[in-house]
């Protein structure tokens, strides 16, 4: 080998990056609303992401979309549904954009809502979805929109406003002897610290783990906010400039959080994996929409978040349908959203994402659909469970503030960490990036 | 230059259609868009607003000013002295045992040769659950009657399982290299030595690595210039965390690209890299003559 060749496998290395910018095509962004479309020459192919990869409910998106096929032959010959996989899914989105291959429509998670909202990526559906007839925009409740407009506008259709909610395997928890939570949720005592102590109690009995925030896994912190809500804590101001990390609510918290996982061994440790509908644990916090994943292996229950100091918190997870601009044909993609989210589809559609519809929010439309879930289940978890709700952290600078808060906790996941300390250095890092 | 005859042309032609297929891919697949990320790095290019607008030499003046990014050249500083270190040593004296005549030699080779052809995203999950808090290696260990670490959640132990999973996925293609090298190294010059009332260190010393030292520049190079590609590993085990203490450059540079959008200043990295490649093998080849056999 020659030193010649050297460079040469460096700029392979350059190249694989540069392979994906070189196909893009950079053309001016708009976010001009969206109207009705004009008939393109030919009936265009229409591609929507989406991070579910269940069967049932990509069949139902099919249906709706054969329908609207069916019925506009003119202006679609088809809509595929891409899945990407929810771990890289805003990454791989983004990447796509970088490549000059946007996909029409797009899932959007709700921490990367302002991100998307402000940055003009998405066309304004409202003009639209106002004059479609029977479409019913007021039937939507208006806190579930709040995080997809910008004066005016409004980006996205809220199709899934999904309360987080504990799931519990009654099985491990008789076994260990320990309070049925149901029983506490009727007295009144269902608080984090009784659910600690459960976790605990039941861990060290079955050998298993005890209380699992679904997805965290020491990395995705934006998931914790399904616990520090019940301390009111959060971790920046409401407008997004101040970093609120080193509140006290927060503190005493996050110190819950560190005690829990390294003093009482009701949370799983770093580095441990553990999948409650496998079994593996007494109790997880994760969205209703998660219920598919039982397939009734053991018996369980699913109670709303227990009470911290501040009280009882309901927090959702939103997911929104946008329509990119910079799509080839937004027109006819925003027309397909109408269709896909009028009133009649949105019915379908709340049989695995809880909808934003006023109409909608019902324990008997949700029962139709979720036959594991009882009406007392439905009323209590999802119907009450959207009421007062608060979001998941979201911030239009999301991403870095998401590497950067990650990287300072981590030093918070040790057993002798000084969490006041963490937090102010969490604060220090994060405050030139909210401020940006 | 005499004319040249009609057949000494057709040769010409005949030889430019050979070479076509690759010189063509590697303009289009290699120069064009080596050229492009120097282009974009000349940009601020927002992928959401669509924007890409021409800033001059700003994104390197950013980089003059940015802590994460010299965290991410000290990450693989460490990570490239450590694997290098490692690498070759541990290959080299595979080698050596291995180039003995004894039994099993063969079984052996195969054994440290494996990993190389496994495939790198399935090798380093498989060491994530080894690695793992309550995982296989702290299961031996706990055997042994020592109480390991939580490996990659330690700023230290990630960086160095980081380097060993690595190390132990290519050790077996330098140890090949090496292993030929041995081998072409003749057999009377050891005796001559052996005559003259040489040791052993002796003459590994002063007759086998003058001979191999042109397979130690070799390997040298390919382990340094691989050390600052490692991208792969750092995603799987640990995201570049804990804290910063993994996101090495080419990480850094992901980071930077797709998930915060930077994709002009991510160019420049990619910029920065390049150079830093560029220059270490310069060095490489230009020190050559002081200790390469055939170039003394």
């Amino acid at each position: 080998m020659s030193a010649q060749h050297t460079p040469r496998r460096t700029a392979v290395t350059a190249a694989a990056f540069g392979a994906v910018l070189a196909l893009t095509a950079c053309g001016g962004g708009t976010d001009a609303p969206v109207g009705e479309p004009d008939a393109p020459a030919e009936p265009v192919d229409l591609r929507m992401t989406v991070w579910t990869a269940d069967e049932a409910q990509l069949e139902l998106f099919q249906s709706i979309a054969d329908d609207y096929v069916a019925e506009n032959p003119e202006l679609v010959s088809g809509v595929t549904f891409e899945t990407i996989p929810f771990e890289d899914y805003t990454t791989s989105l983004t990447t796509q954009l970088a490549g000059g291959n946007a996909p029409d429509l797009a899932w959007i998670f709700e921490s990367n809502a302002p991100e998307f909202v402000a940055s003009g990526a998405l066309a304004d559906l409202r003009p639209l979805l106002e004059s479609t007839e029977g479409y019913a925009l007021d039937d939507i409740v208006p806190s579930a929109l709040g995080l997809w407009e910008d004066s005016e506008g409004l980006y996205a259709y809220p199709f899934s406003t999904s309360p987080f909610a504990m799931f519990v395997n009654t099985d491990q928890i008789a076994a260990a002897d320990q309070t049925d939570p149901a029983e506490l949720v009727a007295s009144g005592g269902w608080t984090f610290d009784a659910a600690r102590d459960i976790a605990a109690a039941t861990a060290e009995d079955s050998g298993k783990q005890g209380l699992v925030v679904r997805d965290f896994d020491y990395q995705t912190w934006e998931n914790l906010a399904t616990v520090w809500s019940g301390w009111a804590a959060a971790p920046w101001s409401e407008d997004g400039t101040q970093c609120t990390f080193t509140e006290p609510e927060m503190v005493e918290a996050m110190t819950w959080i560190h005690d829990a996982a390294f003093e009482d061994g009701a949370m799983p440790g770093p580095g441990t994996t553990a999948d409650f509908f496998a079994g593996d644990a007494a109790m997880t916090i994760t969205q209703i929409s998660r219920a598919s994943a039982l397939d009734g292996s053991f018996d369980w229950d699913v109670v709303p978040l227990p009470a911290g100091p501040a009280g009882q918190q309901n927090v959702v997870g939103q997911a929104g349908i946008g329509v990119f601009a910079a799509g080839e044909h937004p027109d006819v993609a925003a027309d397909f959203l109408a269709h896909f989210t009028n009133p009649e589809n949105a019915e379908q559609l709340a049989g695995y994402f809880p909808p934003p519809r006023a109409s909608l929010l019902n324990a008997e439309t949700l029962a139709g659909a979720n036959p594991s879930l009882s009406a007392e289940q439905l009323q209590a978890v999802v119907v009450e469970g959207v009421e007062d709700a608060v979001t998941k952290p979201a911030h239009k600078n999301f991403a870095q503030l998401s590497e950067t808060v990650r990287a300072e906790l981590d030093a918070l996941w040790t057993e002798d960490a000084d969490v006041e300390a963490v937090l102010t250095d969490t604060c220090s890092a994060i405050t030139p990036l909210l401020e940006e | 230059m005499a004319t040249v005859s009609a057949a000494v042309r057709r040769d010409w032609l005949v030889g430019y259609a050979m070479v076509a297929p690759v010189v063509l891919g590697a303009l289009a697949f290699v120069v064009l868009p080596l050229g492009m990320v120097v282009w974009y790095s000349l940009h601020e290019w927002n992928v959401l607003a669509n924007t890409f607008t021409f800033v001059g030499a700003e994104n390197y003046g950013r980089m003059a000013a940015d802590d994460g990014l010299a965290d991410a050249l000290l990450a693989s500083l460490w990570f490239s002295i450590g694997l290098v270190v490692l690498n070759i040593v541990l290959a080299l004296l595979l080698a050596v045992l291995l180039n003995q005549r004894l039994p099993g030699t063969t079984t052996f080779r195969t054994f440290f040769f494996s990993p190389v052809v496994v495939s790198l995203v399935a090798w380093t999950i498989v060491w994530s659950f080894l690695l793992q808090a309550d995982g296989g290696i702290n299961g031996f260990l706990a055997v042994l009657g020592v109480d390991g670490p939580n490996w990659l959640r330690h700023e230290t132990t990630a960086m160095i399982a980081v380097i060993i999973v690595q190390v132990f996925k290519n050790v077996g293609l330098n140890m090949i290299l090496f292993l030929a090298a041995l081998q072409g190294v003749p057999e009377e010059l050891q005796e001559a030595a052996r005559l003259d009332g040489a040791g052993a260190w002796r003459r590994f010393r002063s007759i086998t690595l003058p001979l191999i030292s042109p397979t130690i520049l070799l390997v040298s190079i390919i382990t340094i210039v691989g050390s600052l590609e490692v991208f792969a590993q750092i995603d799987v085990l640990t995201g570049g965390g804990p804290g910063n203490s993994t996101t090495v450059l080419v990480y850094y540079l992901y980071q930077q690209a797709f998930r915060f959008n930077e994709f002009g200043y991510a160019s420049a990295i990619a910029v920065l890299l390049f150079v830093i490649v560029l220059v270490l093998t310069l060095l490489q080849w230009q020190s050559r003559k002081r200790w390469v056999f055939h170039e003394v």
